[in-house]
């Protein structure tokens, strides 16, 4: 993750706000009012983890890794969206920070298939997390279980086994795919969706406590919903939880490379809008088309011809392994 | 926006429904016949249709009540009335227990298995319903559903129905033309299966408070209540109803929430904030339109006072509201009553309309929204979002709602019982008040007993009451335990109960007044049973939207369940040390006051009540 407040690149300048000065672990700084404590730790050269927090969404707050604590506070605070205030003392690595940080892994990894979710392996070495501390997991539930849940009603997990959201991939469509039991709930997709991005509104979250789960209405497959593909759902996600079939695909067959990928930057052809395209390339194949995060024309978005309609350039199924001599 | 609505067409009952409350459609752009005159140039819906989605729980109630759950064709309309994406309806859907979103049958029993009425009686009514109706609607987590429910009748647990001063109870609802919700007090086996298999519930026993001091000439809070007839205008005026509004309008605004400052009255909900300050601060905002919201969506297991209030004493409570949206600048007060207390809605409608009629309010006006069983909609922000039709998931703090509240704007939001010290307050002045009490808790408080008492009721007390004589009152006679301030409390030990009922007191004593709730646990009751009811209970009602709760309040549970099954990970010392772990980083680091409690009883169990030393050994 950078350290750059990219939202800032693609908005008109606005006129300079009254500084604010305070602590963060001991050194002081000033800063623009209406910082976070996450930029302003930035701007010390202090990373605070996130993981719901993404520079070009409107910040949730939902998973809590962030929190920072501030002296006087009852409860800590979520660095990414709490806004600085004169005279605040903050601690990003207290014995209470770093405790509920550790927690927050332990039962987000005790819950959640986070085996494709960049950077989380390290976080959880970092704090000392040990998310088997609750028991094995339970059983995985049937495809569309957790979908019919009732709110307000639960079974418990057999003694000695923890609950968790595994369920099978929802591969509804050709071209990405929805694997819940990799699924944080951190509302990135639902926002990059919603009114954040695409306005599109395809998803939401539903359901209620640990049955809360992102979904469309009646928990349709995608082609009966609103999607239109433009994938910008996939270009947040944090664990690998959307994915397009392309990847999904070659990691299945265990043919998935990032090692050896190439990303090249090039224009997309299709209309004039010119977005920037970042295409992945394995063994002379594309596998993947993004968009820097940090563009100011797309922070990140395509629409589904430059995310997804590049196989016309390389042979049927290529992409999927196929194909290539 | 651009919205794809769903193709399936409602059936013509569901259509009725949402045209009862809308009215009906305008074009075919908001769900009409095609061929109007609006159809052919113009695009309706837009922006004028998005104000409305504060009817979107509204809508979704018509149909549960109508047709007893939501179907696809019955929730497009919905969509198509008022531009919701139907993604976003369905996440709305999904959040409220009360509202169905798969075919479920018309007559249902929601059976309270909650703290107070499981020790009284639950078990037994259920397994009878289980004999003679079928297992209860529930989802099973790895299989099909346990029962759809699509029958003629059905039942389900559910949490604390505000009911425990006559546990056990039960709530009946009924879909169709013409609806039917009835709250059911002392339900016997019999009872429930009778009001169900032949459709016949009797009458709502949630008015007939049991009220101890009935009459007792002590009374503030409760002196009209179970004296003066709850539906009449005319009896709360002769009473002494709308002096206070009258003088406060004479007095002017300012010198109300002098006099408030003066009573140093602090809110009864459970964050104790004072009232005064509140309503200064909202006053003084310069964005309008003002709101004021009255919380009546009392949810907390053991607490039923705002019940009482509402069902007994509504004039009571419109007047108050009243005074506050003088006080504070707001022309409209929203009350929030809890799904589980129609006559609640219904008596307290009935004071507006009869007020309305009698031009007593002015041009201030009272909406009544209706909560659709979600326990997390009395935290204030959640309570916002439900009203704007939404999913009633916390909102973070700051900004706070004196300057970012109901639909943005500087909101007011009062406890029904805060509001109800308002009338005394005006009527005697601050400092006359003041003189009831302690220092730092002024005026009488309403205490919820229940469990195992001989006379279990709402009790008003001056502040300063020692819990010994209050128990006594009650007829405890042999309290092992005791929960104070509900499942987000703690519990005390039997012998803790020198304690003086003020919040300074309970703070000093590491425990709480909280909501008001005093439940007893008799040498029958099954403690363990209990608290694991109360982490079962929060992990029911997390929003599910930060992760220490949602993921937390389920490993709070799992730990108490292996305890209990004797299997734990490590042996009892092990699982005390997790929950404890799991526990600070759920008061720490949630977003909410339901996940920051969400251990608080449990904690109190362990380290006051030391009930699994004996188990660990
Ligand atoms: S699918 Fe991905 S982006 Fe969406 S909530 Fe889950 S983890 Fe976040
Ligand atoms: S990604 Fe879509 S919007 Fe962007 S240039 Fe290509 S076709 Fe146009
Ligand atoms: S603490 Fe619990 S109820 Fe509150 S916002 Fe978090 S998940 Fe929701
Ligand atoms: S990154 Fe701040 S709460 Fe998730």
């Amino acid at each position: 993750m950078t350290a750059t407040p990219l939202v800032q690149l693609a908005r008109p300048s606005r006129p300079a706000r009254p500084p604010v000065a305070l602590t963060i672990d001991g050194q002081s700084c000033t800063v623009e009012e209406g910082t976070t404590i996450l930029q302003a730790a930035r701007s010390l050269g202090k990373e605070i983890p996130t993981l719901c927090y993404l520079e070009t969404l409107e910040p949730v707050n939902a998973c809590r890794l962030c929190v920072v604590e501030i002296e006087g506070a009852r409860v800590l605070a979520p660095a990414c969206s709490r806004a600085v205030e004169g005279g605040m003392k903050v601690l990003t690595a207290s014995a209470r920070v770093r405790h509920s940080r550790r927690l927050v892994l332990e039962l987000l990894a005790s819950s959640v298939d986070l085996s494709t979710a960049p950077g989380l392996a390290e976080l959880i070495d970092e704090y000392g997390a040990q998310p088997a501390r609750f028991g094995e997991s339970a059983p995985p539930s049937n495809d569309g279980v957790r979908d019919a849940s009732i709110p307000g009603h639960h079974v418990v997990a057999a003694p000695g086994t923890a609950a968790t959201v595994a369920q099978p991939v929802k591969v509804d469509n050709e071209l990405y795919v929805r694997d819940y039991a990799k699924c944080i709930l951190c509302y990135k997709c639902v926002e990059a969706c919603g009114p954040d991005h695409q306005n599109t509104f395809a998803i939401a979250v539903a359901g209620r406590g640990f049955d809360a789960r992102i979904s469309t209405e009646f928990a349709v497959p995608l082609p009966g919903s609103a999607c239109v593909y433009c994938g910008n759902c996939i270009a947040v996600c944090p664990t690998g939880a959307l994915m397009a079939t392309s990847e999904h695909e070659l990691r299945a067959a265990g043919a998935w490379k990032p090692e050896v990928q190439q990303t090249t930057d090039t224009i997309c052809p299709y209309c004039g809008v010119g977005c920037t395209l970042s295409l992945h390339v394995q063994d002379n194949v594309i596998v993947k088309a993004t968009s820097p995060l940090e563009n100011d024309i797309t922070l990140g978005n395509l629409c589904v011809k430059g995310r997804f309609g590049w196989q016309f350039v390389q042979p049927k199924d290529a992409a999927a392994g196929e194909g290539r001599d | 926006m651009d919205i794809r609505h769903i193709d399936a067409e409602p059936t013509a009952a569901e259509r009725d429904a949402i045209d009862a409350l809308l009215g009906p459609p305008a074009s075919s752009w908001d769900g009409g016949e095609r061929g109007s005159e609006r159809d052919a140039h113009t695009a309706v819906g837009g922006a004028a249709a998005r104000e409305q989605r504060h009817l979107l729980v509204p809508a979704l109630q018509a149909l549960q009540q109508r047709i007893g759950w939501i179907s696809e064709g019955g929730m497009g309309y919905v969509c198509r009335r008022l531009s919701v994406p139907p993604a976003e309806a369905w996440g709305v859907a999904t959040f409220y227990a009360l509202l169905a979103t798969a075919p479920r049958a018309k007559r249902v029993l929601h059976v309270c298995d909650d703290i107070a009425c499981r020790n009284r009686g639950a078990h037994a009514i259920e397994h009878e319903l289980e004999r003679t109706c079928g297992a209860a609607i529930a989802a099973e987590p790895r299989g099909e559903r346990v029962a759809l429910g699509e029958g003629d009748v059905a039942w389900m647990h559910s949490p604390c129905l505000g009911m425990c001063d006559h546990a056990p109870a039960a709530l009946y609802t009924e879909a169709g033309e013409s609806p039917r919700e009835v709250l059911l007090g002392n339900v016997t086996p019999s009872s429930a299966v009778h009001a169900l298999t032949r459709h016949d519930p009797g009458l709502d026993s949630s008015g007939t408070a049991v009220l101890p001091q009935r009459g007792d000439p002590a009374l503030v809070l409760l002196a009209r209540c179970g004296t003066v007839d709850p539906t009449s205008l005319d009896a709360y005026r002769t009473a002494g109803g709308f002096e206070a509004l009258a003088r406060a309008r004479a007095k002017g605004a300012e010198w109300v929430i002098a006099q408030l400052n003066d009573a140093r009255l602090v809110g009864r909900g459970g964050a104790a904030f004072p009232t005064g300050r509140k309503w200064e601060a909202v006053r003084a905002r310069p964005e309008t339109p003002h709101y004021l919201v009255c919380n009546a969506d009392e949810s907390e297991p053991g607490t039923f006072k705002d019940r009482v209030l509402l069902t007994q004493d509504p004039f009571a409570i419109v007047e108050a509201m009243t005074i506050a949206g003088f006080a504070t600048g707001c022309n409209v007060g929203f009350l929030y009553v809890r799904a589980e207390y129609p006559l609640a809605a219904v008596r307290v409608q009935n004071a507006i309309d009869a007020c309305t009629a009698a031009q007593l309010l002015g041009d201030f006006r009272i909406e009544i929204r209706r909560g659709a069983g979600a326990y997390i909609c009395g935290e204030e922000t959640a309570l916002f979002e439900s009203i704007e039709g939404k999913r009633g998931e916390p909102r973070s703090k700051p900004p706070f709602p004196v300057h970012v509240g109901l639909f943005g704007k500087p909101t007011v939001v009062n406890n029904v019982e805060t509001l109800a010290n308002v009338l005394p307050i005006v009527r005697l002045g601050g400092a006359a008040y003041a003189a009831t009490g302690s220092q730092g808790s002024t005026g009488t408080r309403l205490f919820c007993l229940s469990g195992a008492v001989s006379r279990p009721g709402v009790y008003e007390v001056p502040f300063g009451t020692m819990l010994r004589d209050l128990l006594a009152m009650a007829g405890a006679t042999e309290p092992t335990a005791i929960l104070l301030g509900g499942a987000a409390g703690t519990f005390v030990r039997g012998d803790e109960i020198d304690l003086p009922l003020t919040l300074e007191d309970a703070r000093a004593a590491g425990t709480t007044l909280g909501s008001g709730v005093v439940m007893v646990c008799g040498p029958g009751d099954d403690l363990h049973d209990m608290v694991r009811r109360i982490a079962g209970f929060f992990r029911d009602e997390s929003c599910g939207q930060c992760v220490p709760c949602r993921v937390g309040t389920v490993r709070q549970e799992e730990a108490l369940h292996r305890i209990a099954a004797g299997k734990t990970l490590g042996g009892v010392a092990a699982e005390l040390a997790l929950l404890d772990d799991v526990g600070v980083a759920m008061r720490d680091a949630s977003i909410c006051g339901l996940g920051q409690t969400a251990y608080s009883a449990v904690e109190s169990a362990i380290k006051r009540l030391r009930l699994y030393e004996e188990v660990g050994r």
